[in-house]
């Protein structure tokens, strides 16, 4: 079947033809699986057509029913779909402890809550936001929409990201159970030592706070692989590296950032175990540890944290601003290098965290140059996308709104983080409410109002159904103002004297107006949130249907049914422009010739998108969850007891044993 | 305050109201005046630039394309103005960042600059309080205080910070930013008032309950002012002369208090909690909490946990006929 082909070839045939034709080329003339004769009494989708085909896949494809069913799923679309929903549960219960920390604010010495439970409140709102939100809420995202972007069947590795989620599920539900229980996390959500070490917080809060991070950890590193090797060798045939959909380079640079960066703060937290769990002294300056060695390590991680939250929402803004623009992106290439440049810079800058612990000046100049260089590739961004809509004919929906809504608010952030970056101004905002201002203006400008406009852009392709845009725009405007009240004036609250982290203040400080002017602009933004929620559960239930291309998209989700079946896709697209179903209005060209009864995937080389080799993915399995259930158990035991780390690696051995137990699937017998 | 730009005037004007006794922005000395000033330097840059960008936003939005067009037709021309255009954005981008590092980096000089002075202070940081050292070349004027600073004005001051526990941070807005405390390191930091004046300071460090409560003060007074207050601060304790003061001395000394108080010329020699020699000069007690009263004495000695939850001071069993000579005993501690 091979012979041997020239790079000429490849251009001029398209490879449906040669796929259809049986003619599967990888490299040329190298033989690859894919030549491998396909066996003559299984079924391939090019035997079967229309409603039968699509019956077959879905069969081949669902996810059984029965609770053991929903357990054992490893549907990219079903774990994401959980994935964001129990990410939007945390946003809402970061929100409420928030809510509870206006209230105590609103009026100086207030009675309302002591330092104990404010403290407590205040943790789990930081590391709510940060690791049960912030960093979750962008790979869900991935989980759900990559492998529909760039044209596949499923996620890579979809065990892995089925077990990532329950492990997400779990360090979750550990560090709210453990503040219902009176015994949360009250060291903040950097937990800076010797305050969160064994001699100045005794107890368990502490370690709920390090053991809830090796949670989210090991999963956002999970997700982060399985979406790498998604883009990487997962992608519709056709889509070389330039056709990527901005989303999905978004989310592959994200990954590789959460990769880089997340092994950083595991080290800092699993030391502060160790300091806390078996006498170490990493941390106790009276032995020779350093707090500060902590400090560099939190924040060699927490920097490009915030990057991890900010360039996900960059994708959902590109494919708004390009989408609602009616214009293919301008600065493709441009915003690509942009992400990749965010991606790198982001680890150069940790130590504007630390500008106020006497590190030496000239090095602490030096990050005020890399801090202040960021504002570059961010401005490209902005530019370009300013740009786009420039040059194209904007449509006014919801969607769009939040991201203006996401300009106004995350140029202002961005912009008073340059003042953030010189070492002489950081002195005087650093620890004050100027800083939860500022980052509050780029997080939720940065990450929480385009995820809005993209739960407003994806809802359809989630649920089937459009949302209401009338209740869209109360919601937007609602947000914006209650967001703007609310934090607007904490920076001239920082800038009078009011440090961060204060349960309370005296009421001759002067700050009790403002205080409480920020009070009421949360009520509203909390209430835009009640409308959010609302406006979620009615239109799931009775919006208008959507149809699969309900705003006239360029990318191809688009091309698969609202929601999308378990196969995704009945054949797999062949593309041939960045936005492939703008270009190819009439059909969508397709390739055929995979397995109808197993779950075969096409895997297409990295750089051209050629297709390589047919491969078979993983059956659904309740390994994942049971390894998820002993993992959850190791670590929960080894706060109490270094000897959990022995006794809980057996269930997780025999999980794993269970999970990767071979299995010749059917393929192979034939 | 400086002039800003017109369209920054909405943002300007509650910042008006930025005079008080802890604001960035009411600089009292010339490193907080420095600060001051790059504020609003950076403050009108940066809001030019929002501006900018918001107007562009707000133009881009008119619709340009006909509502039947291709969304992946481009015209060359447009396509190369708008390559223009954004490559113009980069590089004004570029140069205000550049400038603005550059004044950063002149201010960080200047701020960081250390003057010879004669005066040098140890600051610890404690929960939730501050233990202030003057130090002397000649030991007997070494002295120990809490929560409140004298300086002479006009003179640099070096304050060298360390803590004894946790992280805590040396921030008095007015005289100049902040510098963190940390356990096993020493950090120092200059201040330096203009006029004579009372400037207060707190904790900007997350440190645990009671970080709310760890306020300081700094008082400037004229040079005499201040070696008056320094010969007296060097002094012990004078006997009250009284019978009921004497009463609170006695009641004092037989107490817990002992085990962590300090009292200069009595047997109370604990060096763990706030020295009391001469609490009653002092404005506040507690960190800033409470005004320096015999009623705010009294109630802060019968519960300290009511006004500072978690703070380590332990309430005293006293009879009820021992609450007032005690609170009168510590207010004549002048």
């Amino acid at each position: 079947m091979t012979r041997a082909i020239t790079p000429d070839d490849l251009d001029a045939v398209p490879e449906i033809s040669r796929l259809a034709t049986g003619e599967r080329g990888g490299l040329p003339g190298v033989r690859s699986e894919a030549d491998a004769p396909v066996s003559p009494d299984e079924l391939r989708d090019d035997q079967v057509d229309g409603p039968e085909l699509t019956a077959r896949l879905a069969k081949t494809w669902g996810t059984d029913k029965g609770i053991i069913g929903a357990l054992s799923t490893v549907d990219h679309k079903v774990i994401g779909r959980r994935f964001i929903a129990t990410a939007i549960l945390f946003l809402f219960l970061g929100g409420l402890s928030a809510v509870l920390m206006r209230l105590q604010l609103a009026l100086p010495e207030n009675r309302l809550m002591g330092p104990d439970f404010y403290n407590q409140l205040f943790t789990m709102h930081g590391i709510t936001m940060m690791f049960l939100f912030g960093v979750p809420i962008g790979e869900a995202f991935a989980v759900y929409l990559v492998p529909l972007m760039v044209g596949t069947r499923n996620i890579a590795f979809p065990r892995l990201n089925a077990y990532a989620y329950y492990v997400y599920l779990f360090g979750g539900l550990m560090v709210w159970l453990a503040f219902i229980l009176n015994i949360g996390p009250d060291v903040g959500w950097f937990a800076y030592v010797p305050l969160s070490g064994p001699e100045f917080s005794p107890g368990k809060r502490a370690d709920f706070w390090a053991q809830m991070i090796t949670f989210t950890e090991v999963s956002g590193i999970a997700v982060a692989i399985s979406v790498i090797v998604t883009v990487f060798k997962f992608r519709a045939p056709g889509m070389t590296l330039d056709r990527i959909p901005l989303f999905v380079w978004a989310e592959l640079v994200n990954s590789f950032v959460i990769i880089f960066a997340l092994p950083a703060v595991v080290t800092a937290s699993a030391t502060l175990m160790m300091d806390r769990l078996v006498g170490t002294h990493f941390y106790n300056a009276a032995e020779g540890g350093d707090a500060l060695l902590y400090q560099h390590l939190f924040w060699f991680f927490g920097h490009p944290e915030v990057y991890i939250i900010f360039l996900p929402a960059t994708g959902w803004v590109s494919a708004i601003v390009v989408t609602f623009s009616r214009r293919q992106a301008f600065g493709y290439i441009a915003l690509v290098l942009s992400l990749i440049a965010t991606g790198f810079l982001s680890f150069g800058l940790w130590v504007h965290h630390m500008f106020t612990t006497g590190l030496p000046q000239l090095g602490a100049s030096f990050f005020t140059a890399s801090s202040m260089l960021i504002a570059i590739p961010n401005g490209i961004q902005i530019f370009c996308w300013i740009a786009t809509l420039w040059d194209g004919r904007p449509v006014f929906r919801a969607p769009l709104l939040f991201v203006m809504g996401f300009f106004f608010i995350f140029v202002a952030g961005g912009l008073s983080g340059i003042m953030l970056a010189s070492v002489p101004l950081d002195t005087q905002v650093h620890d004050t409410f100027f800083v939860v201002a500022h980052f509050h203006y780029v997080l939720i400008g940065g990450n929480v109002f385009p995820l809005i406009g993209a739960v407003y852009y994806w809802f359809p392709k989630f649920t089937g159904r459009m949302m209401s845009e009338r209740l869209g725009k109360w919601h937007f405007w609602l947000a914006f103002i209650g967001f703007n009240a609310t934090f607007f004036p904490m920076h001239i609250l920082g800038l009078m004297g009011m440090p961060r982290r204060v349960y309370t203040y005296l009421p001759e400080m002067g700050w009790g107006h403002l205080n409480l002017f920020a009070s009421l602009g949360a009520s509203l933004f909390f209430a835009s949130f009640v409308l959010f929620l609302y406006n979620i559960v009615s239109s799931a239930r009775r919006g208008p249907v959507a149809g699969p291309n309900p705003w006239d998209a360029g990318t191809l989700e688009w091309a698969a049914a609202s929601p999308p079946r378990p196969q995704n896709f009945d054949r797999i697209p062949v593309v041939t422009n960045r936005e492939p179903l703008w270009a190819n209005r009439d059909s969508l060209p397709v390739v055929a010739g995979l397995s109808v009864e197993n779950r075969e995937q096409l895997v297409t080389t990295v750089t051209d998108g050629r297709a390589d080799l047919r491969e078979t993915t993983p059956e659904p399995s309740i390994w994942p969850f049971l390894a998820a259930i002993a993992t959850a158990i190791l670590f929960v035991g080894s706060m109490f007891t270094p000897w959990a780390l022995v006794w809980g690696s057996v269930p997780l051995a025999l999980a794993l044993m269970g999970w990767f137990w071979p299995k010749p699937n059917t393929e192979d017998e034939k | 305050m400086r002039r800003a730009a017109p369209f920054l005037l909405l943002a300007v004007l509650p910042l008006a109201g930025c005079q008080g006794w802890q604001s960035a922005l009411d600089a009292q000395g010339p490193a907080a005046r420095t600060l001051a000033d790059m504020f609003w330097i950076f403050l009108a840059v940066l809001g030019a630039v929002w501006g900018l960008t918001m107007i562009a936003l707000l133009l881009s939005l008119r619709r340009r394309r006909p509502a039947d067009a291709d969304p992946l037709a481009t015209n060359p021309e447009t396509e190369r103005r708008m390559i223009v255009t954004t490559s113009i954005a980069v590089g004004l981008t570029l140069v205000t960042v550049i400038a603005l590092t550059g004044l950063s980096y002149a201010a960080q000089k200047v701020l960081f600059a250390r003057k010879d002075g004669a005066l040098t202070l140890l600051v610890t940081g404690e929960q939730w309080w501050w233990k202030i050292t003057y130090e002397d070349s000649q030991p007997n004027r070494v002295f120990t205080t809490a929560n409140e600073i004298h300086i002479p004005v006009g003179e640099p001051v070096l304050i060298k910070l360390e803590a004894s526990d946790v992280i805590h941070a040396f921030w008095v807005p007015s005289l100049t930013g902040k510098m963190d405390l940390i356990p096993g390191r020493q950090n120092q930091i200059q201040i330096q008032a203009d006029r004579p004046g009372l400037y207060r300071g707190q904790c900007a460090e997350f440190c645990g309950l009671q970080h709310a409560h760890m306020g300081l003060f700094v008082i400037a007074e004229t040079k005499e002012e201040f070696e008056r207050w320094r010969d007296r601060q060097v002094s012990s304790a004078t006997p009250p002369s009284d019978s009921h003061r004497q009463r609170g001395m006695e009641i004092f000394l037989s107490k817990p208090c002992v085990m962590c108080h300090q009292v200069r010329g009595t047997d109370a020699g604990g060096k763990v909690a706030p020295d009391l020699t001469h609490v009653g000069s002092r404005r506040t007690i507690a960190a800033g909490t409470l005004e320096t009263t015999r009623g705010n004495l009294a109630a802060w000695i019968l519960d300290p946990h009511g006004i500072k939850p978690g703070v380590n001071m332990p309430a005293v069993k006293l009879e009820p006929d021992e609450v007032q000579p005690l609170a009168d005993y510590l207010e004549g501690l002048k």
